[in-house]
């Protein structure tokens, strides 16, 4: 075991430098560069210029690749040009506020999504069903954007009562000491601060969630039809099984496996849903992060971000590849 | 009694909607509008974080506008107009031919930090300036750059002779400062945000000039992060970047007006709509640069769209490197005498906007009625345009995208209106887009590809020079023109030391430039800031640096 997953993470290695190339090549061949950005829009081709050659990016491309390989060894990703700060600062200030906001989605689709697949299966045909079917058309077909500015509409501009973007009312003096600011202010005692903090993430999460709640209502609503019609069930029925252990036991237990698997797929799209979901709210978290970055040409918070979804994406691979390997022995190859 | 069999079911089923229920009830329980906050506290929605807080380092307006509020300079302007008056320094007197200029610093005035405002803090300010080292902080001070052209020891690619010579505390009151050489750009310029005066104690407590540089990016000292110190009505508390709010507070010992509101706040979104419902549920109480197609929603809805006085040019940029036809200046007036310039300001520019026949705006001195205008008349384009033999004329048009600036609040729609212009007179062009951030700027300012562009300028302060002698004081790839009778003319219009002989001087200037036409001056257009309708006291100002502390709520 020990020997397949180090040889699992020495394959991940090369994989993540031919990133990095790819991710290093890819920023510098866009045109404009940061130089531009950061001056605003007095500044001249000579002050660019100049702060081009400051910055050390008028050197040739693999030059500036190899000093940034060296940092990035000793841990050091740069600085952000926007802010200052080490791009790990900001990735740390930020990941809290994403993971917080996917993870309420993640609660509403599920919490949500599974009762009403299961009722509308229930319900087959019938009003409920037909009215279920035609939210989910919707969830999915309208953008988040829309959805998120409609959302705000209603609930923060006309009834007023909900706050239509950002994580904690800028008046609260609120101690953020794990930047889960809905935690934050239970740790602390300040139960304003995380009622507050609730109240904001409502909004944004709703709006994150309803793809996802679309896409787990409907395959709810499929797999227990499916499962309905299965020859077990109908020997379950012959035995004189009462109908609720039927439904609990066989039914949703069975139907409730396929279901699992779209989780899994929707959380990887949650994270990306998040990018859009968390400019319409200003949310102030990885997604806003990537977005001021593309727009201003952060070189270094750009790479850090892009390889951190590289590492991620490889871990999860070894991840899986481990949890074959348990269930299934022939996998670990010897 | 329920049968048992139903409970689970509709176990599974309640659950969720009585999570929905408790959320909505909860939210409706809650009082409404958490955003309200007390009348003593002023909210201000911007648009993108601040770079850091030494006014110094800085260039863009998100970052000045919490230093206006903190910091004071040595001249100010008078709230709403470019005029000069009175900040720290009572009196600016310039003498040996405007080489020196003379300070009466205002009494009594102390910074945040309690240590005392004199003439030896105005020194210390000068000369930390003119002293900076490293490249990195060089690199940094645009605008001290700009007015200055160099420091002690120029690093990095820094290469101008200093304008600054010293500086000298005459007794508490009076600062001396001696310069190299004249500039026009004075007294006008040291009014400039950038040049704000900061307490000597603070800037060497917390390493103010310790710009470091850390692979591409640059790290600034906790002056500039954590604890910038001015004498301003409003002084740092924090920079919350976990909820992108800065906070500043009253200065209860400012030596003006005390500000209104015991809290400024900022809150940065950087994104227009969301700046836009912010302010209408009342969590923002104002917000820069609202989008000319929002000012009808926004008036309905009872805000305030204070539109200041344009102080900015759009110009269609004539590049004469590429194509020798237009070299020619009879093919330079047919193209301006092409473009129906009423038209473009009614139908693409905000209310309030004018149309240019020159590069000034009409609050500045320099402009002039005396200018040679071709205003909109197709025929004369026409014929001008056979007289040069340019009737097979093709032009490319570099156009940019994904940028919104007052002056052109939709470049795409502007061009797509000229582009039908010129080919009403028969000129073909090749329109060519590219984002402004990525690629545009390099292209058309460095490269020079482009016949014709699109850009345009904010004015920093009242000086002419600050607009003509920007555009046309030396020959540039963006426009591809060398006319000596023009550089020496704006060379001389900016050595003049009296405001009536430097008036005249660019009036000269500016009629010479409209005879040349090496660019065609579109337009100036106002813009706007919006404020909820219970705030009042704001006096929107055409050089967009407001000050909050007159702003009263409700």
């Amino acid at each position: 075991m020990l020997r397949f997953l180090t040889r699992r993470l020495l394959q991940a290695i090369p994989t993540l430098l031919v990133l990095s190339i790819l991710v290093f090549a890819w920023l510098r061949l866009l045109p404009g560069g940061p130089a531009t950005a950061l001056l605003g829009d007095k500044a001249t081709p000579e002050k660019i210029a100049s702060l081009n050659s400051v910055l050390g990016l008028d050197q040739p491309i693999f030059v500036q690749y190899f000093k940034f390989l060296g940092r990035v060894v000793t841990g050091d990703f740069g600085s952000s040009l926007i802010s200052g700060d080490t791009v790990l600062a900001e990735i740390g200030r930020a990941f809290p506020a994403t993971i917080e906001l996917a993870i309420a989605a993640l609660v509403l689709a599920v919490g949500f999504g599974i009762p009403m697949g299961y009722l509308a299966a229930r319900h087959r045909g019938r009003l409920l069903d037909n009215a279920t079917v035609l939210t989910t058309l919707v969830g999915v077909a309208v953008p988040v954007f829309f959805f998120g500015v409609l959302l705000k509409y209603v609930f923060a501009q006309k009834l007023g009562i909900l706050p239509p973007s950002g994580r904690q009312d800028v008046t609260i003096d609120a101690t953020h000491i794990t930047g889960f600011f809905t935690l934050d202010g239970l740790l602390t005692g300040e139960l304003d601060a995380t009622w507050d903090a609730i109240k904001h993430l409502i909004l944004p999460a709703v709006a994150l969630a309803s793809i996802p709640f679309a896409v787990i209502v409907r395959i709810t609503r499929a797999s227990v039809l499916d499962v309905q019609q299965e020859d077990f069930v109908r020997t379950a029925e012959s035995k004189g099984l009462t109908t609720t252990t039927i439904r609990q036991r066989h039914v949703l237990r069975n139907a409730l496996l396929p279901v699992s698997t779209t989780i899994g797929l929707q959380t990887g799209l949650l994270l990306a849903g998040a990018v859009l979901t968390e400019k319409v709210f200003n949310w102030n978290g990885l997604g806003s992060l990537l977005a001021q970055g593309i727009e201003r040409r952060d070189y270094p918070r750009l790479q850090a971000l892009l390889l951190l979804a590289a590492l991620v994406y490889v871990v999860v691979n070894i991840l899986v590849d481990i949890s074959y390997a348990i269930i299934d022995p022939r996998v670990r190859v010897r | 009694m329920l049968p048992t069999r139903a409970v689970g079911l509709r176990r599974i089923a309640l659950i969720g909607l009585a999570g929905a229920l408790a959320v909505t009830t909860a939210a409706c329980a809650s009082e409404r509008g958490s955003g309200d906050s007390a009348s003593d506290t002023f909210i201000f929605g911007a648009a993108g974080a601040p770079k850091n807080f030494d006014p110094i380092f800085n260039d863009d307006g998100e970052s000045f506008r919490p230093a206006r509020q903190m910091f004071d300079t040595l001249v100010t302007y008078k709230p709403g107009t470019t005029e000069l008056e009175g900040g720290l320094a009572t009196a600016w007197t310039p003498s040996n031919g405007n080489t020196t200029w003379t300070f009466t610093l205002r009494q009594g005035v102390k910074f945040h930090d309690g240590t005392p405002f004199n003439a030896a803090a105005v020194c210390f300010n000068f000369d930390r300036w003119y002293n900076m080292k490293g490249a990195a902080a060089q690199s940094q001070m645009i605008y001290y750059g700009d007015v200055f052209e160099g420091f002690a020891h120029n690093e990095g690619d820094i290469s101008g002779d200093p304008v600054y010579k010293s500086c000298e505390a005459k007794d508490e009151t009076t600062a001396v400062l001696n310069l190299n050489k004249a500039k026009g750009a004075f007294p006008d310029a040291f009014g400039l945000t950038s040049l704000s005066m900061s307490s000597p104690d603070a800037l060497k407590k917390y390493d103010a000039d310790n710009v470091t540089q850390s692979g591409e990016a640059f790290t600034y000292p906790a002056y500039a992060t954590d604890h910038p110190t001015g004498t301003g009505p409003y002084k740092f508390e924090s920079f919350d970047k976990a909820n992108n709010t800065i906070t500043l507070v009253r200065n209860e010992d400012y030596w003006g007006e005390k500000a209104k509101t015991a809290r400024l706040i900022f809150k940065i979104i950087p994104d227009e709509n969301a700046r836009k419902q912010e302010l209408a549920a009342g969590t923002i109480d104002g917000y820069d640069f609202p989008s000319p197609a929002d000012y009808n929603s926004l008036k309905q809805a009872g805000d305030q769209v204070l539109i200041r006085p344009a102080f900015n040019i759009l110009y269609l940029g004539i590049n004469q490197k590429n194509n020798p036809k237009l070299q020619d200046v009879r093919v330079r007036k047919a193209i301006e005498f092409a473009i129906n310039k009423d038209q473009l300001v009614k139908n693409r520019m905000p209310s309030g906007a004018y149309p240019q026949d020159q590069f000034l705006p009409n609050n500045v001195p320099g402009y002039t009625p005396a200018v040679e205008k071709h205003s909109y008349n197709a025929d004369t384009a026409r014929q001008l345009l056979a007289e040069a033999g340019a009737t097979d004329l093709t032009l490319n048009f570099y156009v940019p995208t994904e940028v919104s600036r007052p002056y052109m609040p939709n470049p795409v729609d502007i061009a797509a209106a000229i582009t039908d212009d010129l080919k009403a007179v028969g000129i073909k062009v090749n329109v060519v887009q590219e984002p402004w951030n990525g690629g545009y700027k390099d292209s058309v300012q460095k490269a020079g590809k482009q016949d014709l562009h699109l850009l345009g300028w904010t004015g920093d302060y009242a000086d002419p020079g600050n607009f003509v002698g920007t555009f046309f004081g030396r020959t540039k790839p963006e426009f591809g023109f060398d006319n000596p009778q023009i550089f020496d003319a704006l060379s001389n219009a900016d050595a003049q030391t009296t405001p009536d002989t430097k008036k005249s001087a660019y009036e000269s200037a500016s009629v010479l430039i409209s005879q040349y036409v090496p660019a065609i001056p579109l337009s100036s257009s106002p813009p706007a800031i919006v404020v909820r309708s219970d705030v009042q006291g704001l006096i929107p100002t055409p050089l967009t640096d407001e000050r909050f502390y007159t702003v009263t709520k409700g």
